[in-house]
């Protein structure tokens, strides 16, 4: 007994000693004389992986219907009927997750982090509406992306925002995109899922700050109509692009237009172009003018973009937690300088509370070294990132220059391929059979 | 090729059955981003089936990370769930408030085999208390998740009330201090949305969250066993 004692003492002191140690059996396992039986460890399981098929096969599902119902049936009631399901299913009943908008973070981490297991679910997530939009347009934004079939059923007054103030507002999801994907390939957070607006109505446990956020995109939807899809989006980038390489599209005549100007108002999304018929006044001394231009403009934006981009990377790294840590540690290493150079004077000043980062630090006997090392990889990264970041911007907006720059010339009312939602709703205001 | 080119710049009859310019580059650019969306996603689920997402070669020796690298699990999983290991909770009290649950997903989950049954039970009583009863103002627990029943003397069976339980970790934390650690905080499955980023794993201090394979999503300790079973692991795949 008092051998087994020692024992217990022993093994208790050993592990005290240790600062890694973990659970110290201090008391014995008691051995019961009464009939008791030691429940079980309850330890629920996962959802089962098979699930995770089903929303892909439904997605696969949906989109095939919609963009029947979008290019054949051509009929916006139906259209509108799959937005309330997707709502319901990818929306209420999946709670927004796993969505095609936030599997750009997990490809982007998986493109840059060996460790990091891309479920094939996710990918097919990303990939499908892709592909889908290459052949016929943004029917995924239609009716089969939860945000974009909410924000619809929100779009009562729609109101023209002008073609400078579209195009103006349109950058911000290329900000956003690039952001994203620096974040995330940076392994330091995934900012589309952190700051999305409609997953906490979903689950109904959005914080205050983020319903405010919500509240405010919504009821702006009632004026702007779908105001996420059009200037916060990231997918959407890609959508856009995609989708002005379509196969086909949505038209909104199904025969010829007679330019009857029925539809022109029609679209809440400012997604139709009107005709331009007056013949280019542009002499050809002109147009050299501004292809010079553009060629000067589109390599110093560029390059502006990437060394602003770069400038900033301290900065965005700054939220990285790995960082962080580096930051506090620095700052304490300089402290305790500080302290042993004026030792015995004023000790009292210098209590502080240790933030749990240092107190975890501490516990996990990481040596100093360590901590800078990993955060100055982190902060490499950050500098590459920064500059291609940056550099992406400077292209998008010198795309958008170069758009605004280029002359135009069409006889009809036509959809926008790269804005239009598909949403059908254009089709009900023509006149013409096919 | 040609001849697309040709039809319509010229503007020939056959306009309407060829393509024009326009149609031909969109073709092009339609081929084109095809081809990379396929070669990307063709590379991503090649990289993930068969191990080739290693970089060593899945020779650990070399790697840094090996400590905690969990990638020939996850290759046979091929699902991966929110886990955090109790070893490095430093029981913050973050799981409660950070979680897109409310309340958290994160519950404190009792391993029965390490319970000491102490009637002074760290986890459950406040520090100083001196009469041991059940009375609310000596439990450290906040919403009285934790029951203690009499079993036999001098011993009491400590159970956790999921549906009362937030996940504060303060009942974890007496009785890793001052008992054997048999309280644990662990990710229930069922609650857990499982979010592509864990809104809790952003802001744990210790880095304790990882994510772990579907088919074993508990990180449950005991006395030392799991970290030798850990470097038995590690010693398989270098030989």
């Amino acid at each position: 007994m008092l051998r087994k004692a020692k024992v217990v003492i022993l093994t208790c002191l050993a592990a005290l000693l240790s600062p890694a140690a973990f659970a110290i059996q201090r008391f014995p396992k008691p051995e019961f004389e009464s009939a008791y039986t030691q429940p079980q460890t309850f330890i629920p399981s996962p959802r089962a992986e098979f699930l995770a098929y089903l929303d892909v096969v439904v997605l696969l599902i949906s989109l095939c219907v919609v963009t029947w119902l979008v290019l054949k049936k051509r009929s916006r009631l139906w259209v509108f009927a799959m937005s309330v399901f997707s709502l319901a299913y990818f929306g209420f009943y999946r709670e927004g997750c796993v969505c095609s908008i936030g599997a750009i973070q997990n490809v982007s981490l998986a493109l840059f982090d060996n460790s990091f297991i891309l479920p094939l679910s996710v990918v097919l997530f990303f990939v499908l509406p892709l592909v889908f939009t290459l052949f016929f347009g943004r029917t995924f934004c239609a009716a089969v992306c939860p945000f974009g079939a909410f924000q619809d059923l929100f779009a009562f007054k729609p109101q023209p925002l002008g073609s400078r103030l579209n195009t103006i507002l349109g950058i911000l999801p290329y900000l956003y995109l690039g952001l994203a994907v620096l974040f995330a390939s940076t392994g330091t957070d995934f900012i589309i899922c952190r700051y999305d607006p409609f997953v906490g109505i979903f689950r109904f446990n959005a914080s205050f700050g983020m319903f405010l956020f919500s509240g405010i995109l919504l009821l702006s939807g009632v004026f702007i109509a779908r105001p996420y899809c059009r200037f916060l989006c990231p997918y959407g980038v890609l959508l856009n692009w995609t989708s002005r390489f379509s196969r086909k599209h949505l038209t909104i005549t199904p025969s010829e237009c007679v330019q009857c100007r029925l539809c022109e108002n029609s679209c809440p999304y400012d997604a139709i172009d009107i005709p331009v018929t007056t013949k280019s006044p542009e002499s050809r001394p002109s147009m050299v003018k501004k292809l010079m231009i553009l060629a000067i403009l589109i390599p110093f934006l560029v390059l502006a973009g990437g060394f602003t981009g770069s400038r900033l990377h301290e900065t965005l790294a700054g939220i990285d937690s790995r960082v962080k840590l580096a930051k506090e540690v620095l700052a304490i290493s300089k402290g305790i300088d500080l302290k042993e150079k004026n030792a015995g004077k004023n000790s009292n000043s210098e209590v502080q509370e240790e933030s749990y980062e240092i107190k975890a630090y501490k516990a996990s006997g990481k040596t100093e070294a360590r901590v800078y090392a990993e955060a100055s990889l982190v902060l490499k990264r950050f500098y590459v990132g920064g500059w291609l970041f940056g550099g992406f911007i400077g292209l998008a907006i010198s795309l958008m220059i170069g758009g605004r720059m280029m002359p135009v010339y069409r006889t009809d009312y036509i959809t926008n391929k790269g804005r239009c939602f598909s949403c059908a709703r254009c089709v009900d205001y023509c006149p013409m059979k096919p | 090729m040609a001849v697309f080119w040709k039809s319509g710049c010229e503007g020939n009859d056959n306009i309407k059955k060829m393509p024009n310019r326009r149609e031909f580059l969109n073709t092009l650019m339609r081929g084109g981003i095809l081809a990379a969306l396929g070669l990307l996603s063709g590379g991503l689920v090649f990289r993930s089936r068969d191990g080739n997402s290693c970089f060593y070669g899945f020779d650990c020796s070399r790697c840094s990370k090996s400590e905690s690298c969990n990638l020939p699990a996850a290759l046979e999983a091929r699902q991966m769930v929110w886990q955090l290991d109790p070893a490095k909770c430093i029981q913050c009290g973050r799981c409660a408030t950070n979680c897109v649950m409310s309340p958290s997903a994160v519950k404190c989950t009792h391993a029965f085999a390490m319970c000491g049954y102490c009637d002074l039970c760290g986890g459950y009583f406040k520090p100083g208390t001196k009469t041991l009863d059940t009375a609310a103002e000596h439990q450290l627990c906040p919403t009285n998740a934790l029951k203690r029943k009499f079993v036999e003397d001098p011993f009491f069976e400590y159970t956790i009330d999921e549906q009362l339980c937030i996940g504060c970790g303060k009942c974890v934390k007496g009785c890793g201090a001052f008992g054997n650690g048999s309280l644990q905080l662990q990710v229930h499955h069922d609650r857990c949305k499982n979010c592509n980023q864990c809104s809790i794993a952003r802001n744990c201090p210790s880095q304790a969250w990882t994510r772990v394979p579907a088919n074993k999503p508990s990180l449950l300790k005991s006395f030392g066993k799991d970290r030798l079973s850990e470097t038995s692991r590690k010693g398989e795949m270098n030989a």
